[in-house]
């Protein structure tokens, strides 16, 4: 592995002042983000292979090449997961992937954010420098918490080269309700029923159905879902479902020709917009997706009004803002850490600085 | 890239004409008689006057504050209740103190969705006091949370006996607002999920006070537990105790609470509170299940199969919730139950893998014997977070010297082991030796580099936390030549 770290860093530091690359592991997630179509790719699939897991310690390290059903299969051996449910988006997808893009699944809303889960990483950054921060242990507060920053910075401050992750047990009962209702309703119950101590993991609203999956011991899903009603989906129609939200393989993420999807992140309690009751809800509330016109450009004003963000998920079209603007403090610190991390500006700018 | 060394354009008298202009009379201490009381905080081994503290009431004093210590270049250590235990709210003797404890007011309380917005001065549990009545409290319960403030749990990523199930003080905030060093706000995370771009609020929460300084926190409130229970478990040896702790995880349960005490611990806890814990036990487990009445006794039931597979001795469970308390109150009076069997003692803080529990436990005897001192051990065992307290006795030469060498050698055996020097207490002063050890040149390069990115100036708690590659240089040295010292040839592992 250490050859392959060293040749890594040959191209990454031949690059320098020259060309741009932009870290590829198994290419899932290659449309996610700002576009920067003068970067060339720079292929980590090699760094490749489980490194340390041992179920009762609770964390796996692995190369950040490492394909994500791989990690999900050996866990899943040991009735352990990835409580984020990270989306694939193809069968390629690998676990640096998925930290480097951030992004969490349907179970985000009661398990919490992939960023959560991240304890520590060893990354090869633009000046060539091989470092590691964070480490294998579930609390650790030794130097600034680097490797939570690594976590969705798309490949714009360096190569995952290996990545420690919190894994949980598997919940040992789980159930999905369906609940037909208005999207205000919907949001108005998932917000209610997060106060109260139910075992839930998902929430999903869409064309005037609400769909929970509780998840935790067998007693209290079998409790809580005596106590909610609703009607009851077989396990497996379940499963197929939830997988489905987290590939995105509903309707409603498909986008048609000039179209936009967008993705507003809002405080979970946000009313219903009237004009945005097409919009498929999940993370109790805390995400809408949106499909409109790409010339209806009103959302990142809409969300920033009531304290969200917006960004065009897909279909952004050359040159238009992906990501919600930042202050212009943050974005003048954004810019140093960049600049620390990557100083020749040698990776891909897929997490525009502005 | 060497450390940004802060060096005041004024002299202390000017500065103090500065800043009385900002601040009402009773805002601001330069007396050196009142200056005594923030000369250290939770860690009283290190001392140091300040220039001067200043308590605002207001952002608008912060912010006039932070500009003129940054134009002054005048270095700045914000303080929240002093609780912290590593020093990093020693003050710089060139620098203001910055307590933030007057800006104390719970601003919104949202039980609808589930939140907390509160300056940095609103102690811990104040927040749950105010969330009871909504059934809702916010989840870390670091052992000093009666005293300790908000603000000084973001700067410290504070845990509690709860984190392997709810998480740090990272998973529990949603935003916090701000200055920059220079005075510039900045807000950093979002009550939406996912704000865009660096995760700027990950950085900032365990910073110790050196990238920004908060005035505002959005916390998550999660539903109070219906019920709790907890096993009070007995092993005759600590390895014993260890696997259980291990049987429980691999057995697919994420106890609320899962703490661990040696016999000498036990003891003195139990000499202290009268929790009923077995003396005669090599450690004792504390098992913790909490939820609704039929999730919790599912799992009471499982915990106590594995418990006995595993060996226990002896293990009952709470039968109400002041028995529960009471196997409690001994774990969490064992550090004064410390201070009650010797003059003084010296926490402790590395984190381990838990599978090398039995290997550090071994060690640490060694040590014992090595240094002539007593350790008494209390662990998170869930989550490997190890608080061996080393008793010593400052009025007698060398001692204090030899237990901070004791410390030093637990915290560079954790990182052997593969864990940290510092799973929740913080670098500070305290640990920042250590930090050469866990981490190389470069990191402690990039590490500069990310306190710059927030603080080019350099005025945010200069000195803690990361040291410079000189002091690294320097602290090998005497590692290497500690052979001349007066406590003779120390183990190497």
């Amino acid at each position: 592995m250490n050859a392959i770290v060293d040749r890594l860093r040959e191209q990454v530091l031949a690059a320098r002042g020259r060309r741009r690359l932009e870290i590829r592991g198994g290419g899932s997630k290659s449309w996610y983000g700002a576009p920067d179509p003068e970067a060339e790719p720079l292929d980590v699939g090699m760094l490749y292979g489980i490194i340390r897991y041992e179920p009762s310690e609770l964390v796996l390290t692995a190369y950040g090449g490492t394909p994500l059903a791989e990690v999900e299969a050996l866990l899943a051996q040991h009735r352990q997961w990835l409580p984020f449910s990270p989306p694939h988006f193809a069968a390629s997808a690998t676990i640096g992937g998925a930290v480097a893009s951030g992004l969490s699944g349907p179970t985000r809303w009661g398990h919490g954010a992939l960023r959560d889960y991240v304890l520590g990483v060893r990354v090869l950054d633009g000046q060539g420098r091989v470092l590691r921060f964070g480490g294998e242990v579930m609390k650790n507060v030794a130097g600034y918490d680097v490797s939570r920053l690594f976590a969705g910075s798309l490949g714009t401050l360096g190569v995952i080269l290996e990545v420690s992750l919190k894994v949980l047990p598997l919940p040992p009962a789980s159930c999905t309700l369906r609940f037909a209702c208005s999207q205000d309703e919907a949001i108005e119950r998932f917000n209610r029923w997060a106060g109260q101590p139910l075992p839930l993991s998902a929430s999903l609203w869409w064309q005037g159905q609400a769909t929970l999956r509780l998840a935790g011991a067998r007693a209290a899903v079998d409790a809580a879902a005596a106590r909610l009603g609703g009607e009851a989906l077989p396990e497996e129609a379940a499963q197929r479902f939830w997988e489905d939200v987290r590939e995105q393989r509903l309707s409603a993420w498909t986008l048609q020709e000039g179209e936009v999807l967008w993705r507003l992140a809002l405080p979970p309690t946000t009313p219903a917009w009237a004009d945005a009751e097409d919009a498929l809800v999940e993370w109790g509330g805390g995400v809408r997706w949106l499909r409109r016109p790409a010339a209806d450009d009103r959302w990142f004003e809409r969300a920033r009004a009531v304290g969200g963000h917006a960004m065009r998920w897909r279909g952004a079209r050359a040159g238009e803002r992906v990501f919600a603007p930042r202050g212009a403090a943050e974005r003048a610190i954004e810019a140093r850490l960049k600049a620390a991390f990557d100083p020749d500006g040698v990776f891909a700018r897929r997490l525009p600085l502005e | 890239m060497a450390e940004i060394a802060s060096e005041p354009t004024v002299s202390r008298a000017e500065f103090i004409a500065h800043v009385r202009r900002l601040l009402p009379e009773d805002a601001l201490i330069h007396d050196e008689a009142e200056l005594r009381a923030y000369e250290c905080d939770g860690l009283s081994a290190f001392r140091e006057l300040p220039w001067a503290v200043a308590l605002p009431r207001s952002e608008e004093e912060v912010v006039a504050l932070l500009q003129t210590c940054h134009r002054l270049r005048v270095p700045v250590v914000p303080r929240g209740a002093g609780t912290g235990l590593s020093g990093g709210a020693l003050p710089h003797p060139q620098g203001l103190v910055l307590s933030l404890a007057r800006l104390n007011r719970i601003l919104a309380l949202d039980p609808f969705a589930r939140t907390a917005t509160v300056q940095p001065g609103v102690r811990n549990l104040a927040i749950s006091e105010a969330a009871a009545p909504h059934g809702l409290y916010y989840a870390p319960d670091p052992s000093s949370q009666i005293a300790c403030t908000l603000g000084g749990n973001v700067a410290e990523n504070s845990g509690g006996v709860h984190c392997l199930k709810y998480g740090l003080t990272v998973h529990n905030v949603l935003r916090v607002r701000g200055y920059t060093a220079a005075g510039e706000p900045v807000v950093f995370g979002s009550l939406a999920p996912d704000a865009p771009g660096y995760d700027l609020l990950a950085l900032a929460i365990g910073s110790e006070g050196m990238l920004a300084v908060v005035t505002e926190i959005t916390v998550k409130l999660l539903p109070r537990p219906q019920t709790a229970r907890c096993i009070l478990a007995a092993f005759d040896s600590v390895r014993a105790a260890g696997e259980a702790v291990a049987a429980i995880i691999a057995e697919g349960i994420i106890p609320a609470g899962l703490e661990m005490m040696d016999q000498g611990a036990t003891i003195a806890a139990e000499d202290f509170v009268h929790a009923g814990y077995p003396l005669e036990a090599a450690a004792v487990l504390l098992c913790e299940s909490d939820g609704t009445p039929e999730e919790v006794e599912e799992e009471i039931a499982r915990m106590g199969a594995v418990l006995e597979r595993c060996g226990a001795t002896e293990w009952r469970v709470s039968r109400d919730e002041e028995e529960r308390l009471r196997f409690w109150a001994g774990r969490k009076a064992a550090f004064p139950a410390a201070g009650r069997v010797s003059p003084d003692y010296y926490c402790m803080d590395g984190t381990i893998p838990r599978k090398a529990l039995g290997e550090m436990l071994e060690a640490i005897a060694e040590m014992e014997r090595e240094y002539g001192l007593r350790c008494l051990n209390v662990f998170h065992a869930g989550d490997g977070n190890l608080h061996p307290l080393i008793l010593f006795d400052a009025n007698q030469p060398g001692e204090w010297e030899r237990a901070e060498a004791f410390g030093a050698d637990i915290l560079e055996l954790s990182v052997r082991l593969g864990g940290t020097v510092t799973g929740e207490h913080g670098v500070g002063m305290e640990k920042i030796n250590q930090m050469c050890v866990q981490f190389s040149p470069v990191e402690l390069e990039a590490f500069f580099q990310v306190k710059a990115a927030f603080d080019p100036a350099g005025i945010l708690n200069p000195g803690k936390a990361i040291p410079t590659l000189h002091r690294c240089a320097e602290y090998g040295r005497m590692r290497v030549s500690r052979g001349k010292l007066p406590f003779a040839e120390l183990p190497r592992f």
